[in-house]
């Protein structure tokens, strides 16, 4: 018997540019940057003092008011974005049995800033002052679980952790979730909520981040020659799978229809890739397996490019491996030039934005490229939105730890 | 209303997120309140907090079940006139 057909029925972006999926197409067609100095905690003491914040996020609008105190904000991006999913799609009032509706939202860190918060309290007032809701707060699965308790969804739910890849494997395991029919439905992506004094400290010493503080809106630069790092972006991408008959029989809105799923590790170093982007590629040759395309039959490439230094050349020499000539052919973009890296949170909203590419018909740039660099010599669709008739997207994130995942989602033609 | 009483059942208010008018005397916390064991720990932490009492131990707090009996016993451990 072979598995059931999955397409994606509802989608839900919290991001920088845009919270709800209008204002975040409409901040990808337009090329918007979310950069801009750090407003949450006084970063004068730090190298990197920009970031990619939400602008204009309420946890009010979303969350009821008894949870906002006793949940991280990384739980109310997702339940923020599951909300616009499964509002969309009209999954409340579809009739599904509730143990074949699960959730999968990953994050890659979880509560920081609970975490900090509390240590504070923890040497200032002692153990007595902690909340109990310490550890429900910090713990990565809650967006998972606050999701389910919300409505009642009773199928599978658990959460995945693999650092910057987080949300492509929560996508693709609850795609196989609904392949293997333990789910007819899974809302699945990921959340991050990690713009905190400790998370930035962090990253900088990594080195890892970009220090172009007196220019926050060209600071995230994927494949340019002067980049000089990524930028924290936070917020969360969640979407709703659902098996073809079922979204059918219902009359559910379909976008598109998740066709690959490949995952690997490099084996090679806690946070750097493998220098030949061994790993990567191995995740892009399973994820066209697993869909039975060719390399050619792939119109449109949303990068991991996060504007360091090694990832954006490494990831390109891993997919002139894979694409061939092709690779020359086919547009690259980096979103992340205009939401930042959303870490946990990026494979989220980066599947939502290649679902709005292929319902749009267009494909979102790379903006702040300037200037070529050599090692960096493809299609990296700079500075504009382009037309787009292409009905293949295939989605890279890859991961601290060495953890790669791709997505392929196709156009859903019946 | 005495102030003792008045800022417990603010913290009740504050804390549960439940309606003013319904935190009266005679409501049982947990039953009529909808306090579930983690909002009691966390309500007790605010009494203290509060209140400036030191600690108030599990098994006198276990005693706590209506509004009444908490505005009570935090009158007698501040000494302040109910």
């Amino acid at each position: 018997m072979s598995s059931p057909r999955v397409v994606v029925t509802g989608l839900g972006a919290v991001t920088p540019i845009g919270i709800g999926v209008e204002n975040f197409w409409r901040g990808l067609a337009e090329g918007k940057s979310g950069g801009g100095p750090i407003t949450y905690f006084d970063a004068s003491a730090f190298p990197t003092r920009i970031a990619c914040e939400l602008q204009g996020f309420n946890p009010k609008d979303w969350v009821p008011e008894k949870e906002i105190d006793r949940t991280d904000p990384f739980v109310w991006f997702a339940m923020a974005a599951a909300e616009m999913a499964v509002s969309e799609c009209g999954l409340k009032d579809a009739g599904y049995d509730p143990n074949d509706v699960g959730v999968l939202i990953g994050s890659g860190i979880g509560g920081l800033q609970t975490i900090e918060n509390s240590k504070i309290v923890l040497v200032e007032k002692g153990p007595r002052r902690i909340t109990p809701f310490l550890i429900p707060m910090l713990i990565g699965d809650m967006a998972s679980g606050m999701v389910s308790i919300r409505y009642g969804f009773k199928g599978p739910n658990i959460s995945i952790a693999s650092a910057c890849a987080t949300g492509n494997h929560a996508i693709g395991e609850a795609y196989r979730m609904i392949q293997r029919g333990e789910a007819k439905v899974m809302v699945t992506g990921g959340a991050e909520a990690a713009i905190t004094p400790l998370g930035l400290a962090g990253f900088t010493q990594m080195k890892a981040m970009s220090r172009r503080n007196e220019d926050p809106a060209r600071a995230s630069r994927p494949f340019d020659k002067g980049r000089d790092g990524f930028v924290a972006g936070e917020g969360a991408g969640v979407v709703v799978l659902e098996e073809l008959e079922a979204a059918r029989k219902r009359g559910a809105p379909i976008h598109g229809e998740v066709v690959g799923y490949g995952q690997s590790a490099d084996a090679f170093h806690m946070t750097a890739p493998a220098p030949d982007g061994e790993g990567a590629r191995t995740a892009m040759n399973k994820a066209l397996a697993d869909a039975r395309l060719s390399p050619e039959e792939v119109h449109y490439l949303n990068a991991h490019g996060t504007s360091t230094p090694m990832n954006d050349s490494i990831e390109t020499t891993a997919i002139k491996a894979v694409f061939g000539g092709h690779a020359y052919k086919l547009p690259v973009s980096s979103t992340k030039s205009m939401t930042g890296h959303l870490l946990g949170a990026a494979g989220g909203v980066e599947f939502v934005a290649c679902c709005l590419a292929l319902e749009n018909r267009a494909i979102p740039p790379t903006i702040n490229y300037e200037t070529p660099d050599p090692e960096c010599d493809l299609d990296y669709v700079p500075n504009t939105a382009r037309e787009f008739a292409g009905r293949v997207c295939m989605s890279n994130t890859f991961g601290f730890g060495g953890h790669n995942a791709v997505l392929v989602v196709r156009k859903f033609e019946g | 209303m005495s102030s003792v009483e008045e800022k417990v059942k603010g913290i009740i208010v504050e804390k549960l997120k439940v309606d003013a008018a319904d935190v009266t005397n005679d409501k049982e916390i947990v039953r009529d309140l909808g306090a579930d064991s983690l909002d009691q720990v966390e309500l007790v932490m605010e009494l203290e907090e509060q209140f400036g009492v030191d600690e108030i131990p599990e098994e006198e707090a276990a005693q706590l079940k209506t509004v009444g009996d908490v505005i009570r016993y935090v009158t007698e451990k501040t000494g302040s006139p109910a």
